[in-house]
């Protein structure tokens, strides 16, 4: 009876698909929030006569997507748009396996609404369009809970050794300062905001974005890690190997002061019922105010046959809408990839990081996230995370030794 | 009736064996032929499949190790120069020690533990089949999720630690798995809870098979329960103790989800394994020239040691029916 | 002749009580060591989330809810789809069972066939087909990816059911060679005498007899293909994929929220079929009617 209940089953979605034609997206939006944010852009190209099938990979931030991409690619079958970031775009684009959206990314101008040092990400070396930017998330923040930093009349630390001085009163008040978890890429996203801040955004770009080997290890980098070292000092014991949203949930909780993270933190404090400036604080680490470390997910579109391009181009149209780009950021925490949405929706973080954009463009302060795959490729990026990770983790390791072992692995890596 | 040839000739061949080489047997007729390469043609379509998606794929794992290939494939040969770089890797020192303490740790006390609980069941115990099913669920949840709960458990702010200083314990200490020393230890721990059961399942369908007249002849002539065990019974058991090494040492080197569900290869890359190695660096990190040397290397390390073993135990047995 | 239960001395007459007290005893306390884990989970899944972030994971939970269990059923999201995990059942079924018949019924004949009709450099052969165990999957993935989609079955039940058979055999056919190594050879020329032939011989004398190693490799097999996730996500999408990615696919969130207790939910309701097959094949975990025959 089973059997004959399956057959139909299957003999039903084969009837469907048949009618419409459907456009396949791989991606790791899996949470309940994520999952109806895109389930947006799903209703819109419903409207546009494409239905969506949905072929989800959650795990390790896209880390098992990626694996089943290359098998797919290997067989011959790949999906036609992937969620994608940084770097992964370019290694596919230079292979030949993604297709051009030229044809709608002209048509509807989106080198002018796009951030350029973005844009380089969704390009491929001709300077094609392959992919369509989702969003902006941020990486430079802390997020603090507002009650500690009210009850001990403390405000947001413009300097480093201000942060400092503001944990050891949060100490001695028994809130633990900093709230983090023990995972190579939460350590990273860290340092991130730690060299922005030890050596200023030029300094972040020679070394990071440009890999200068006299830059990686130099003094300024040194100071990096130094500051990597005093942060320690500032976690709980059973930092090693938490979930990032348990080390927010410290800080909702009033247990932890702040937390180092992106800006999907700020969904976990909405989630709460928080509301930013109300019950917590958004602001820059020390250090890093007028800089911007981005990240970005992007669509990539696979070379496919003619009559799935079009499916692709549409679904390319329909990510970069200026409604979808809304309405997704609003419900995910990030920003719209597109600079001419109106922030009027958003909440204050949100509006914050939406100007600061504007600024950090003007100023060539926008500079990819090492931490998040927007500032070295993929091999170089994992070779640093070894370094910072295991610093991080013995109190006591010399940042000097740190600086050098940091741009020798990246050199190996190359 | 047609009766194979070869009949004859078995109920005179040696105990032991059951045919002679089938060659030098004349056949009765082509269908007499065709039983005759029965058995191979049997066997054939395994070793087939062996040849081709084992051994094929390691020879392309092998030629890709000496290649510049980083995320995709390439042709360019580069000579040693991967297996120098993951040599010297930080990393890879690391995840070979972990693979040899957990290894070795794991295989033990899974044997033991195994087959220890099905002695133990093996006593006419009432509710044999709820004990079984409770030391063997454990391999039936996917680790992705046991993995949280034992990450939970081991957390000394979170877990056993808190729970046994909230019952007035104050100076219980268990903070293994945030102690770069000790994490491995806690691996060890959560593969020995997961694959023990099944060692005992194998065990326990052993002891069932073991030859009673043995035991009764032994029984009778007074020899005491522990002797039994040690004498005649443990050493029947040896085809399982092989199949149990090479199903818990294939474990072992696959522990990929393992150590990723419970420290995430931390703290730091503390409890590194070559599995994660290989599969950060094939995949994630798109060097696959060098995930490719890491495979290779470790298993030429496993060869080195299963085929000795398995070279014993496939001969004793032989040599034992002679 | 009727099965005996025969085991050594130990259990059998009063004088011996305290034995039993420490068999059971030792049972008990592994046991109990055992749940340790399941029990967590359990009591995380009849929590709300608010309890479980607030830290203490060994707790009774102070308000019992049964909506984690609901919402892995047929709420949380899988992607888009946030229709629970129940769709992908009948999925991953399609390919497990076909793959564990097949890759056990060969393993069976192989193991015969080693043990029983002995030819030269069958042991070779043997040691060969037994290194194959050790090859970690991700080795294997990107060949295999390119041989499926070759053939043209990358993305189906039948490639998945080739690829979990291909790496299942050499398992199969170690158990089931040890198995028969020690099944009596007496017995085998007994049929062959008879007039039995090959498959014949298997049929009538040793399949009847090969309840429990039939049951290791069900068991071995039917856990490693249902859990398996790299290859069932690699050659599989959308709808069709197994129940494995979506139950993936609820837990590893990334940036987004973790809703623990459902995941935990949703992890026991996908070992449920794992468990049954446990608890079933036990039924034929008894001493075999060769132990002790034909001998005399």
């Amino acid at each position: 009876m089973r059997i004959v209940v399956a057959v139909m089953a299957l003999f039903g979605v084969q009837l469907a698909r048949a009618e419409e034609q459907a456009v396949e997206v791989v991606h790791w939006w899996t949470s309940g929030g994520e999952a109806a944010a895109l389930n947006v852009l799903k209703e819109d190209m419903q409207k546009r006569g494409y239905a969506w099938k949905d072929s989800p990979i959650a795990g390790g931030g896209g880390e098992q997507a990626r694996t089943v991409l290359r098998a797919r690619v290997a067989a011959g079958n790949p999906p036609d748009a992937m969620q994608m970031l940084g770097f992964t775009i370019r290694d596919y684009a230079d292979e030949g396996l993604l297709g051009d959206l030229s044809s709608v990314a002209n048509k509807e101008g989106w080198d002018k609404v796009v951030p350029a040092p973005l844009a380089k990400f969704s390009k491929n070396a001709k300077g094609q369009w392959v992919a369509a930017p989702v969003n902006i998330h941020r990486t430079n923040w802390i997020w603090a809970n507002k009650k500690i930093f009210d009850e001990l009349k403390i405000s947001p630390p413009k300097t480093f050794d201000e942060l400092i001085a503001i944990s050891a009163k949060i100490k001695a008040a028994g809130y633990i300062p900093l709230a983090h978890g023990g995972q190579p890429w939460q350590e990273a996203t860290i340092f991130d905001s730690a060299v922005m801040s030890a050596g200023g955004p030029a300094f972040y770009k020679k070394a990071m974005i440009e890999f200068d080997p006299a830059a990686l290890g130099s003094k300024n980098m040194e100071k990096a890690f130094d500051q990597m070292a005093k942060l320690r000092t500032l976690v709980d014991d059973n930092f090693s190997g938490r979930d990032w949203n348990l080390a927010t949930a410290m800080v909702i909780n009033g247990k932890a002061a702040m937390q180092m993270m992106g800006d999907w933190a700020k969904g976990e404090f909405i989630k709460a019922g928080k509301k930013p400036n109300v019950d917590f604080l958004c602001f820059q680490y020390p250090g890093t105010e007028g800089a911007f470390t981005f990240n970005t997910d992007q669509f990539a579109m696979f070379k496919v046959s003619e009559k799935q391009a079009k499916g692709q181009l549409t679904l390319a149209s329909a990510v970069m809408n200026p409604s979808f780009q809304e309405t997704f950021n609003l419900a995910k925490g990030s920003i719209p990839a597109r600079t001419d949405v109106p922030d009027t929706k958003f909440e204050a973080c949100g509006k914050k990081s939406m100007a600061d954009l504007k600024v950090a463009i003007k100023n060539d302060t926008m500079l990819g996230s090492f931490a998040h795959g927007h500032a070295m490729p993929d091999a170089m990026k994992g070779a640093g995370y070894d370094v910072v990770t295991k610093f991080f983790n013995h109190p006591g390791a010399s940042s000097a030794e740190a600086a050098k072992e940091f741009a020798k692995a990246i050199e190996a890596a190359k | 009736m047609q009766t194979p040839v070869m009949t004859e000739q078995e109920a005179r061949a040696p105990a032991g064996s059951v045919t002679q080489p089938a060659a030098r047997v004349g056949w009765s007729s082509p269908r007499g032929w065709l039983q005759q390469q029965l058995p191979r043609l049997v066997l054939s379509p395994t070793v087939l499949i062996t040849f081709v998606f084992v051994y094929g794929f390691i020879l392309w794992t092998l030629y890709l190790s000496f290649t510049r290939s980083r995320g995709i494939p390439s042709h360019e040969l580069v000579g040693w120069l991967n297996y120098q770089r993951v040599w010297n890797h930080p990393r890879w020192s690391v995840a070979l020690h972990n693979l040899a303490v957990f290894g070795i740790l794991y295989i033990a006390l899974c044997l033991v533990l195994g087959l220890l609980i099905a002695i133990l069941l093996d006593q006419r115990i009432r509710q044999e089949g709820a004990l079984r099913a409770i030391y063997l669920y454990p391999m039936a949840l996917s680790f992705i999720v046991t993995g949280t709960a034992w990450k939970w458990m081991l957390n000394p702010g979170l877990g056993l630690e808190k729970l046994f200083k909230d019952w007035g314990f104050a100076n219980f200490k268990f903070d293994w798995i945030i102690d770069e020393r000790m994490a491995i230890y806690t691996v060890v721990i959560a593969g020995v809870w997961q694959a023990s059961g099944f060692v005992m399942a194998m065990f326990l369908a052993g002891l069932r098979g073991v030859d009673q007249d043995l035991i009764k002849a032994a029984s009778i002539d007074g020899a005491s329960l522990p002797r039994i065990y040690r004498r005649i019974i443990i050493p029947q058991l040896r085809p399982v103790f092989l199949s149990a090494v090479v199903i818990l040492a294939h474990l072992a080197i696959k522990s990929y989800e393992l150590v990723v569900a419970l420290t995430g290869g931390g703290p730091g890359y503390a409890t590194e394994m070559p599995s994660t190695f290989m599969y950060a660096h094939t995949f994630t990190r798109s060097q696959l020239g060098w995930g490719a040397a890491s495979a290779t290397m470790m298993l030429l390390t496993v060869a080195a040691i299963m085929v000795p073993y398995l070279y014993s135990e496939v001969r004793t047995v032989r040599s034992r029916r002679q | 002749m009727a099965k005996t239960w025969e085991t050594p001395q130990m259990v059998q007459e009063t004088g011996f009580r305290w034995s039993r007290v420490v068999v059971y005893g030792l049972l008990v306390f592994f046991g109990a060591i055992y749940l340790l884990p399941l029990l967590v989970m359990l009591l995380t899944s009849f929590k709300p989330l608010p309890e479980i972030y607030a830290g203490n994971m060994v707790a009774l939970p102070r308000h019992w809810t049964v909506e984690p269990w609901v919402n892995a059923w047929t709420k949380a999201c899988v992607g888009l789809n946030c229709n629970g995990i129940k769709g992908y059942f009948w999925n991953s079924i399609q390919m497990t069972v076909p793959a564990v018949v097949i890759s056990t019924g060969m393993g069976l004949l192989n193991g015969y066939v080693l043990t029983k009709w002995r030819f030269r450099g069958a042991n070779v052969l043997f040691g060969l087909i037994l290194f194959g165990c050790f090859i970690p999957f991700q080795i294997v993935l990107i060949p295999m990816a390119t041989f499926l989609g070759r053939m043209g079955i990358a993305s189906s039940t039948t490639g998945l059911v080739f690829v979990h058979v291909v790496y299942g055999l050499c398992f199969t056919t170690l158990y089931a060679r040890n198995y028969y190594m020690a099944f009596p050879d007496e017995l085998v020329k007994a049929a062959m005498i008879d007039g039995a032939r090959f498959f014949s011989i298997f049929r009538r004398v040793l399949l009847p007899n090969s309840g429990p190693i039939i049951i290791v490799a069900v068991i071995w097999q039917f856990t490693n293909i249902w859990n398996d996730f790299l290859f069932g996500a690699s050659f599989s999408t959308g709808t069709s994929a197994p129940m494995t990615v979506a139950l993936n696919n609820v837990v590893m969130t990334s940036t987004g929220e973790r809703e623990y207790n459902v995941h935990m939910a949703a992890a026991m309701i996908a070992a449920l079929p794992t468990l049954m097959v446990y608890v079933f094949g036990g039924r034929y975990f008894v001493r075999g009617l060769m132990a002790g025959s034909v001998k005399g």
